[in-house]
C-alpha cells in the first residue's frame, strides 16, 4: 500500500493484492426487533432492560471488511466502539465475526457523530488504516452522519450508502445507492465507504468462533487519552411520541374501495 | 443573516423536496438557493415563492454531486450563512455533514419541524419518537425531510441570478458512471399518489401488476424493504426508513405486511389503502381503508373499476 496522503503515485496496476489494514466503528443500539418506547418524563426513550446489539448497519460494514480479507484484499480488521462499558459486547461481536482486534473508546453519556468522528481521527492517526468502513446510519439517532464527518475531518474521500466495494486501480471502486438508481466511483486511499443494506448479508458467528473472540485482545482508552473534546453541540429539550395514526375501516369489496376513495376521501 | 439551500434539481427545474427545504429556511431568513448545473434549473430556483437570491455555476466540478468538492465550495460561501440546508436526498444527505465538520458543527439530519433559529424537531428510532433539539453551534447545517414541509409554490417568486464562486478541486475521487433509471411516473417524494409493493408480489415480473395501476392514477411505485431485497424491484424504490420518506395524498400498499420501518416511511402519508390477505396484518393498523384479499385477483379487479366512468 502507498503511504498514506501520498494522493497521486497510487500504483496503477492489477496489483491490488497488495492489501489493506481496515477499521470498522461499530455502535451499541437498542436491537432492532425491540419496540422503542417514549419515557414517560419526555426525556428520551426506555432503555433501561431493553436487548442491545451491535447496528445492523455495521454488521454488514464488519461483513464487508471480512470478506476483504477472506479475499486476500485486507491484512488486518481493527473494530473499535465508542460507549459506555458494555460496547465490548458489540467488540465481540465484531471479534467473533473475524475482525482480529478491539478498542474501546469508554465514555458514558451522549457522543454525537461530530464527537465520534473526532475520537475515529484520533485512533485513525495512531493506527493508520488504509479503509474505514462504517454503517451509513445507526437506527437510534437516525443521523446518517459520522462517515461523512469522519471523512472530512480526515480530508479523505467518502463512498456512502455502498452496495459495492472493490478494490481497483490502487484505490477502491464504490458503487453506491443513490435517487433514482445507482452511482459508481473511484475513490484513492485511505477512504471512507459507508454500507448500506444490499451490500451483504451479515453472518451469525459460529460457536467457535464465539469462543476464539474472547481471546482477542480489547484496547481501551478514554476520550481524554485521545484529545478529544466530545460536549454535546445539541440539547435534547424533549423526546415525544408521534401522533398516533387511527385505523380505519375495512372495505367489502373493490367497487366499495374505488367508491369510496372517489366520493369520500376524494383522492382519485 | 441570510440562510442557504443547496438544490437537487433533474436538469431543467429544482426539484420538489428542494422546495420543501426552501419552505423550511424561509422561517429562517431571506433565502438564497444555490443551483450547481443547467441555467434552467437556476431559472427555475428564481421563481419558488421566497427565495430572495440564486447563485448558479455550470462548472463541471459539481456535474456529478461529489461530495468532496461540493462540501469545499460550501464551506468557502458559509461565512454568509447563519444557516445551510439541503433537503434530505441521497445527494443532500450525503455532502451535508461533511460540511458540517468542515465548520466544526454537528449536522442536524432530517429535520421535521422549524421551533426557532435554534430548536427543530427530528424523527429518531425510525419515526417511532420525535426528538426536539436545540443546537448550541454558531451555525446550523441542516437536511430536510421534506414530507414534513409543504414545498414553496414553484411560481410567483422573481429572485435575481449571481454567479456562485469558484472553489477548489480536491481530486480525492472521480465519477466512473451511473445507472439512472429514467421514468415517465412521478419521482416517488414528490408523487400525489404513490402505490408499493410488497414481498407478496412474489416476483419482479409481477411488478407489472402495481405498475399498470399507476400508469392508470398517475402513480409513482414504491416497494417494501423485504421487496427490495428479495429483487423484485430496484432499490431507489424503497420507502422506509432506511430509503425514501414519502407523504402523498395517497398512498397504497399491496401485499405489504407493515413492519414499523415501512411504516416510518409512509405514514404520514393523507389517506392510506392497504390491500392484503392477512386480516391481522400491522398496516391494516394505520390504513384508512383495508381491503382484505388476494392481490392477484383484486388489483385487476381495481385496475378495471378504475378504467370505469
Amino acid at each position: 500500500m502507498p503511504a498514506r496522503g501520498a494522493g497521486g503515485n497510487i500504483n496503477s496496476t492489477q496489483e491490488t493484492a497488495e492489501a489493506m489494514k481496515l477499521l470498522v466503528p461499530v455502535k451499541r443500539v437498542v436491537d432492532y426487533n425491540v419496540k422503542v418506547r417514549v419515557k414517560a418524563d419526555g426525556t428520551g426513550v426506555e432503555t433501561a432492560n431493553v436487548k442491545m446489539s451491535m447496528n445492523p448497519f455495521d454488521e454488514i460494514a464488519v461483513e464487508e471488511a471480512v470478506r476483504l480479507k477472506e479475499k486476500g484484499a485486507a491484512t488486518e480488521i481493527i473494530a473499535v466502539s465508542a460507549g459506555p462499558t458494555a460496547c465490548q459486547e458489540q467488540i465481540r461481536t465484531a471479534l467473533a465475526m473475524g475482525a482480529d482486534r478491539g478498542i474501546l473508546i469508554e465514555h458514558d453519556g451522549i457522543l454525537e457523530p461530530l464527537a465520534v468522528a473526532k475520537l475515529l481521527k484520533a485512533v485513525i492517526a495512531k493506527e493508520s488504516p488504509d479503509l474505514v468502513i462504517l454503517g451509513k446510519q445507526a437506527i437510534d439517532d437516525d443521523m446518517n452522519a459520522t462517515g461523512q464527518m469522519l471523512a472530512a475531518l480526515l480530508g479523505w474521500p467518502q463512498g456512502t450508502y455502498a452496495s459495492k466495494v472493490e478494490p481497483a486501480d490502487g484505490g477502491i471502486k464504490v458503487t453506491r445507492e443513490v435517487d433514482g438508481g445507482l452511482e459508481r466511483l473511484q475513490l484513492k486511499l485511505p477512504a471512507i465507504v459507508t454500507t448500506d443494506l444490499r451490500l451483504n448479508e451479515p453472518r451469525y458467528a459460529s460457536l467457535p468462533n464465539i469462543m476464539k473472540a474472547r481471546k482477542k485482545p480489547i484496547e481501551t482508552l478514554k476520550p481524554a487519552d485521545l484529545g478529544v473534546d466530545v460536549s454535546p453541540r445539541l440539547t435534547v429539550l424533549k423526546v415525544e411520541e408521534p401522533p398516533k395514526r387511527q385505523a380505519g375501516k375495512k372495505v367489502g369489496s373493490v367497487q366499495e374501495l374505488v367508491e369510496k376513495l372517489r366520493n369520500e376521501a376524494k383522492v382519485i | 443573516m441570510a440562510v442557504l439551500v443547496l438544490a437537487d434539481h433533474d436538469g431543467s427545474a429544482v426539484t420538489q423536496p428542494t422546495r420543501s427545504a426552501v419552505a423550511a429556511a424561509s422561517k429562517l431568513g431571506d433565502v438564497t438557493v444555490l443551483v450547481l448545473g443547467p441555467r434552467a434549473a437556476a431559472e427555475s430556483a428564481t421563481k419558488v415563492a421566497g427565495v430572495a437570491k440564486v447563485l448558479h455555476t455550470e462548472d463541471a466540478l459539481y456535474t456529478n454531486g461529489l461530495a468532496e468538492p461540493l462540501a469545499a465550495l460550501l464551506v468557502s460561501m458559509a461565512s454568509e450563512y447563519s444557516h445551510l440546508l439541503a433537503p434530505a436526498s441521497a445527494a443532500g444527505k450525503n455532502v451535508m455533514p461533511r460540511v458540517a465538520a468542515l465548520l466544526d458543527v454537528q449536522v442536524i439530519s432530517d429535520i421535521a419541524g422549524v421551533v426557532d433559529a435554534d430548536t427543530f424537531v427530528r424523527p429518531i428510532y425510525a419515526g417511532n419518537a420525535l426528538a426536539t433539539v436545540k443546537s448550541a453551534d454558531p451555525k446550523k447545517v441542516i437536511t430536510v425531510r421534506a414530507a414534513s414541509f409543504d414545498p414553496a409554490a414553484a411560481e410567483g417568486g422573481s429572485a435575481a441570478v449571481e454567479a456562485a464562486p469558484k472553489g477548489e478541486d480536491p481530486g480525492l475521487s472521480s465519477f466512473l458512471g451511473a445507472e439512472i433509471v429514467k421514468s415517465e411516473r412521478p419521482e416517488l417524494t414528490a408523487a400525489k399518489i404513490v402505490i408499493s409493493g410488497g414481498r407478496a408480489m412474489g416476483s419482479s415480473e409481477n411488478f407489472h401488476i402495481i405498475e399498470s395501476v399507476a400508469d392508470k392514477l398517475g402513480a409513482a411505485v414504491g416497494a417494501s424493504r423485504a421487496a427490495v431485497d428479495a429483487g423484485y424491484a430496484p432499490n431507489d424504490h424503497q420507502v422506509g426508513q432506511t430509503g425514501k420518506i414519502v407523504a402523498p395524498e395517497l398512498y397504497i400498499a399491496v401485499g405489504i405486511s407493515g413492519a414499523i420501518q415501512h411504516l416510518a416511511g409512509m405514514k404520514d402519508s393523507k389517506v392510506i389503502v392497504a390491500i392484503n390477505k392477512d386480516e391481522e396484518a400491522p398496516i391494516f393498523s394505520v390504513a384508512d381503508y383495508g381491503l382484505v384479499g388476494d392481490l392477484f385477483k383484486v388489483m385487476p379487479e381495481f385496475e378495471a373499476e378504475l378504467a370505469k366512468k
